[in-house]
């Protein structure tokens, strides 16, 4: 795998984000999202009626941009890989195969395609049967935001509908189905723009009956008068927006730029190792701002043409072309029960995400790290925390 | 159900004020969980940090951690370092001010936790109704596992809780985009539209929708469990309404003749 030339590739990086310590902090020149590419997290099409609108979904959420990445004793960034205990390697992803465990070390074997079309109308389509009023919405459910931007240039069905929501003061509401797990959504408009954010089901949420509360016991008055008085006393009409500041991340950003500064523990890279080429965007950043407004003016993100055919070839399989990609992903029609497949084939090889569709993986992998982690987080991959951008999206691609 | 554990323990603080609580999450997960394994064998497979050249595993210990420049520099960290720019942890939820409900839109919103006494009943219960009474929602920091979080503290169903807030970077502003642009809307089907929403109106009622595609994907593992086949349908993307007047009229004629 590794080929004479990977060491000039931009390695996978190792951010770890929010969950643990590397935290970012914020500044103008910080305020740049590295991570997103052109691909969209989810296509598919609004139902309104027996009106058709094709959107596309691009997280409205950004990750932390400043994060750490795991490096070796001579400062050598490093992959997350999945090794077999036995044959003491390193698999390759296309070794991999997504298990259920039924018992105690036996798995039922499962495939994307399998996956996808449990519910093939919910993958592609936002039916909007329901709306609401805005404000009933308990806004505990609310979880995710994603925009949605009109695909292909047609915007007069989604400008109608955003405009009517708006004047109306209604979400839509409706289910549907993303990369393997089904969602509750409101579709909010606001501004002329299509938000569609996704609701905890209300399975998925604890009431406080869950909680052992105790009865309420009575309370003293004048200790609750007290407390409102200290409430008062705190009281502003406004949150400033450096009040959610993220201190931590601050803290580290200074201390590395202080250790910059007297040149401590500092590893200039090469000009191949930029820091800011990202394989997976065919050696661009991608800036998540300019996606979604090139999306929403043009109904197609910029870059995305060029992708199949450019960029993506940074020496070895982490940068793999587009095209290439989904040449191994292709396999026969017919082809089912992941078990009984021959292994070794070409396509055999593919399994964990050759059961995706072929553009599937090269989506993934243009997604932020933020979002790749959060789909990480909700399928429970393993090591999530410490895996790279590119190995998010194939360990998803391989257990979504 | 077996009552949810609290994972974590506080003190909310303000003024002069001081209630220990405990916290709860609010958010149970009910994913499918897969495991990744190896084909040949079907054995879970372990993971290991890789040096991308050699394919040499690199045993934890030996690794450290480093923050990129922009520049395209790496700052390498030991693990001591880190450690030392940890945030104190302590156990103070500190309100650092309260505003009326709804300044905090929901899109800062991360996740919900319940909060429940710890200790004193007659001091959680007091908060409570003097977060009632107030109709305020606060605005908290602490930290949490080395981990530095700001939060919403408001009332859920007469509840205190806590709702941990995304950070400044990290919700797009809508007013930094453009609505996608082109020829005026046509008034008819604008109010045809908005007929189409008044019909379909309805109050919001969460418990009636499920995640019905987890239990879809349970009976398939069950399925193949059983030895079952499983047939797969391939799924093809619906192509958009060119005349949307005539979309229009027809879903209202059907929404009324369904009325």
């Amino acid at each position: 795998m590794p080929s004479p030339k990977s060491k000039t590739k931009p390695t996978p990086k190792d951010k770890r984000r929010t969950k643990e310590k590397d935290e970012s902090a914020q500044g103008e020149e910080n305020k740049r999202f590295h991570a997103s590419g052109p691909r969209p997290l989810w296509s598919g099409t609004i139902t309104f009626g027996l009106v058709s609108l094709p959107v596309n979904l691009y997280p409205a959420n950004r990750p932390k941009p400043v994060s750490l990445r795991m490096v070796d004793r001579d400062g050598t960034p490093l992959a997350r890989r999945y090794f077999c205990e036995k044959e003491e390697r390193v698999l390759d992803y296309d070794e991999l195969i997504r298990g259920y465990e039924v018992e105690k070390n036996e798995f039922v074997v499962v495939e994307d395609r399998e996956l996808d079309s449990l519910a093939p109308e919910k993958s592609q389509e936002i039916d909007l049967k329901r709306f609401v009023g805005l404000d009933e919405i308990d806004p505990m459910y609310f979880e995710r935001a994603y925009f949605m931007t009109p695909d292909k240039g047609v915007t007069k069905a989604y400008r109608l509908l955003a405009q009517s929501m708006e004047a109306t003061g209604r979400a839509g509401i409706a289910t549907f189905v993303m990369r393997g797990k089904e969602y509750l959504v409101a579709i909010i408009a606001e501004k002329g723009i299509l938000r569609a954010e996704t609701l905890r089901f209300a399975e998925e949420l604890r009431t406080p009956d869950d909680i052992d509360l105790p009865e309420p016991s009575k309370v003293d008055k004048s200790r609750v008068k007290a407390m409102q008085q200290a409430i008062e006393a705190l009281s502003e009409e406004d949150l400033e927006r450096e009040a959610l500041q993220d201190r931590q991340s601050q803290r580290i950003v200074a201390r590395a730029e202080e250790k910059l500064e007297r040149g401590e523990d500092v590893i200039a890279l090469g000009e191949e190792d930029a820091p800011d080429v990202e394989p997976e965007q065919g050696g661009e950043v991608i800036d998540l701002m300019q996606v979604l407004k090139q999306s929403l003016a043009e109904g197609r993100p910029p870059g995305q043409d060029r992708r199949e055919d450019t960029g993506k070839g940074q020496p070895d399989g982490r940068g793999k072309p587009a095209a290439k990609r989904s040449e191994t992903k292709k396999r026969p029609s017919g082809q089912r029960g992941a078990g009984k497949r021959a292994a070794g084939e070409s396509d055999g090889k593919a399994a964990p995400r050759g059961k995706r569709r072929p553009a599937e993986l090269a989506e993934l992998e243009s997604l932020s790290r933020d979002e790749l982690y959060e789909r990480a987080q909700q399928l429970d991959v393993p090591g999530r925390s410490r895996m790279s951008k590119a190995e998010l999206a194939k360990a998803i691609a391989s257990a979504g | 159900m077996m009552a949810a554990r609290a994972m974590w323990k506080g003190v909310i603080r303000f003024g002069d004020v001081e209630v220990p609580v405990k916290l709860y999450s609010a958010v149970q997960d009910r994913s499918v969980h897969f495991r990744l394994l190896h084909e040949k064998d079907r054995s879970p497979v372990k993971q290991a940090m890789v040096n991308p050249d050699t394919e040499e595993i690199v045993p934890h210990a030996e690794t450290r951690r480093a923050y990129r420049t922009d520049e395209g520099s790496l700052v390498v960290f030991d693990k001591q370092e880190l450690e030392a720019l940890e945030p104190d942890s302590g156990r103070d939820i500190e309100v650092i001010r309260f505003m009326p409900p709804q300044v905090i839109d929901h899109r800062w919103y991360d996740r919900p936790y319940f909060l429940g006494p710890d200790g004193s009943e007659s001091l959680y219960f007091a908060l409570a109704e003097a977060l009632g009474n107030s109709g305020k929602e606060g605005l908290a920091r602490w930290v949490m596992r080395k981990k530095s979080y700001v939060g919403a503290l408001r009332l859920h169903r007469g509840v205190p809780m806590l709702m941990s807030l995304r950070h400044e970077e990290q919700v797009v502003p809508v007013d930094a985009l453009e609505p996608p642009k082109g020829k005026a809307l046509d008034a008819k089907e604008l109010d045809m539209a908005r007929q189409l929403i008044g019909m379909l109106e309805a109050e919001f009622d969460p418990e009636a929708y499920h995640d019905e595609y987890r239990e879809r994907v349970l009976e398939l593992i069950e399925a193949k469990r059983r030895g079952k086949r499983v047939k797969v349908t391939p799924i093809r993307r619906r192509e958009a309404s060119d005349d949307l007047s005539k979309a229009l009229e027809a879903s209202l004629k059907k929404e009324r003749k369904r009325a």
